[in-house]
């Protein structure tokens, strides 16, 4: 096995959100909205969207001041910052979006409090150019919303027999109503957290033979 | 981290003041440039309700209580007033339809604000609509969407009290089916039509009485 040449590619730090490193799978970072509001795919993707709209502005302006701010205010700044995309996409969403803004309700708000973007900062945009730090963001951002949108599209398929709307199943099909509630956030969250721990044992153990 | 120089106390407050002046102009102007687009998007969701609670309807008018008294209200582009506010739906031949009243009150998760029609001639609701509620999706929020439960809103007399009877047992015309399953929302929006109904109903006069009533313009700012 040779290293890759090149460890720190930028394609490199991309895709380590969307799966080695996923926000929700892996780091289980960002809980709250993963559960509360992914009841159809749509609600989870625009969840996803208004989160990357957040993160990634965070992360541009961290890193293009992280020279700037202090080291003993560095949090209080980084909330700030992180508080005026948030309260911004809030604003947009409700006068572009009113239906969708009004289903995700408080949880736009909440994004503010989402560890998976104070944690980008402290852990990556404070310490890296302002390009990186960019491309984390996409990538830990397209990661949660993937994540949103499995967690949601399981939910809705079950919960209300359709995708995006669009019904899936003839007249027959009851509706699990169980899964558009609280309960189903856990139930799919939980499959969908061994179906990845699993996938990641087997490789690792197929990495150990390949190394014996 | 390099060891550097520990900036002064001077310089942290100055930062997070600055960080904050700065987020603080931004979303002044986000919020400029967005509150007409919300404002507007709610008025036309209320205006969407209101032709449905008053079926018939082609115009509307928004009157506001003033010393009990309802008061035309010149609204400035679709604007709602900030009052309490009725709305009077008209036909084509402008003879009235009803009056739409919003009305909110405890449901079984939050409060559940709703809208519905009321033909004072007749003394019945004709259409009532949920605006806004946060009811158990797949069984509270059919008072959203469950046809046989709006049925119920078509000619509902108001007198002497609109009652809550199970699916099925409906017999008077003051009698409103529950939904299976929601039981405490169903009867969360009778108890809301009761209480806002009872309020409202010697305020909201028969059409012979309405012309001189707009009689009274108010000017849009209070």
């Amino acid at each position: 096995m040779s290293p890759p040449a090149n460890p720190k590619s930028s394609w490199d730090e991309f895709v380590k959100g969307l799966w080695r490193e996923n926000p929700v799978f892996i780091a289980v970072l960002g809980l709250c909205p993963a559960m509360a509001v992914t009841n159809s795919l749509k609600n989870g993707l625009v969840m996803g969207a208004a989160t990357m709209f957040v993160l990634v502005g965070s992360s541009l302006l961290v890193s293009l001041l992280r020279k700037v701010i202090p080291r003993a205010v560095r949090v209080p700044c980084y909330i700030i910052i992180i508080a005026t995309f948030v309260t911004t996409v809030d604003f947009v969403l409700a006068a572009l979006m009113p239906v969708a803004h009004k289903q995700l309700g408080a949880f736009i708000s909440l994004i503010v409090v989402n560890c998976l973007i104070l944690g980008r900062q402290e852990a990556f945009a404070s310490k890296n150019t302002t390009p990186m730090a960019l491309v984390d963001a996409l990538g830990m951002s397209a990661g949660f919303t993937l994540a949103l949108a499995m967690i949601g599209g399981v939910r809705e398929i079950l919960g209300s027999g359709s995708l995006l709307g669009l019904r899936l199943f003839g007249e027959s099909f009851e509706p699990w109503a169980i899964m558009i509630l609280p309960p189903g956030g856990f139930l799919s969250l939980g499959a969908l957290l061994t179906l990845f721990a699993w996938f990641k044992e087997r490789s690792e153990k197929r990495r150990e033979r390949e190394a014996v | 981290m390099a060891a550097a120089r520990e900036p002064g106390s001077f310089r942290l407050v100055a930062t997070l003041a600055l960080t904050g002046l700065i987020s603080g102009l931004l979303l002044v102007g986000v919020y400029l440039l967005t509150q007409p687009r919300i404002l507007r998007n709610q008025a036309e969701a209320l205006y969407a309700a209101i032709f449905r609670v008053l079926p018939g309807t082609v115009e509307i008018k928004t009157y506001v209580v003033r010393d009990n008294e309802l008061v035309y209200f010149e609204a400035p582009e679709g604007r709602l007033p900030t009052e309490q506010a009725v709305f009077a739906g008209h036909r084509e031949d402008g003879s009235l339809v009803g009056y739409a009243v919003p009305a909110d009150g405890p449901g079984f998760m939050d409060t559940i604000k709703l809208i519905y029609g009321y033909d004072p001639s007749r003394r019945v609701i004709v259409g009532m609509q949920v605006l806004d509620s946060r009811e158990t999706p797949g069984l509270g929020d059919k008072i959203i969407t469950d046809p046989g439960f709006h049925q119920n809103f078509e000619a509902l007399a108001i007198e002497p009290e609109i009652v809550a009877v199970k699916k099925g047992k409906k017999e008077q015309p003051n009698e409103v089916d529950c939904i299976t399953g929601a039981t405490i929302s169903s009867e969360a929006v009778v108890g809301i039509l009761n209480k806002s109904s009872h309020q409202w109903a010697p305020l909201l006069v028969s059409p012979e009485e309405t012309s001189e009533v707009s009689q009274h313009v108010a000017p849009s700012q209070p």
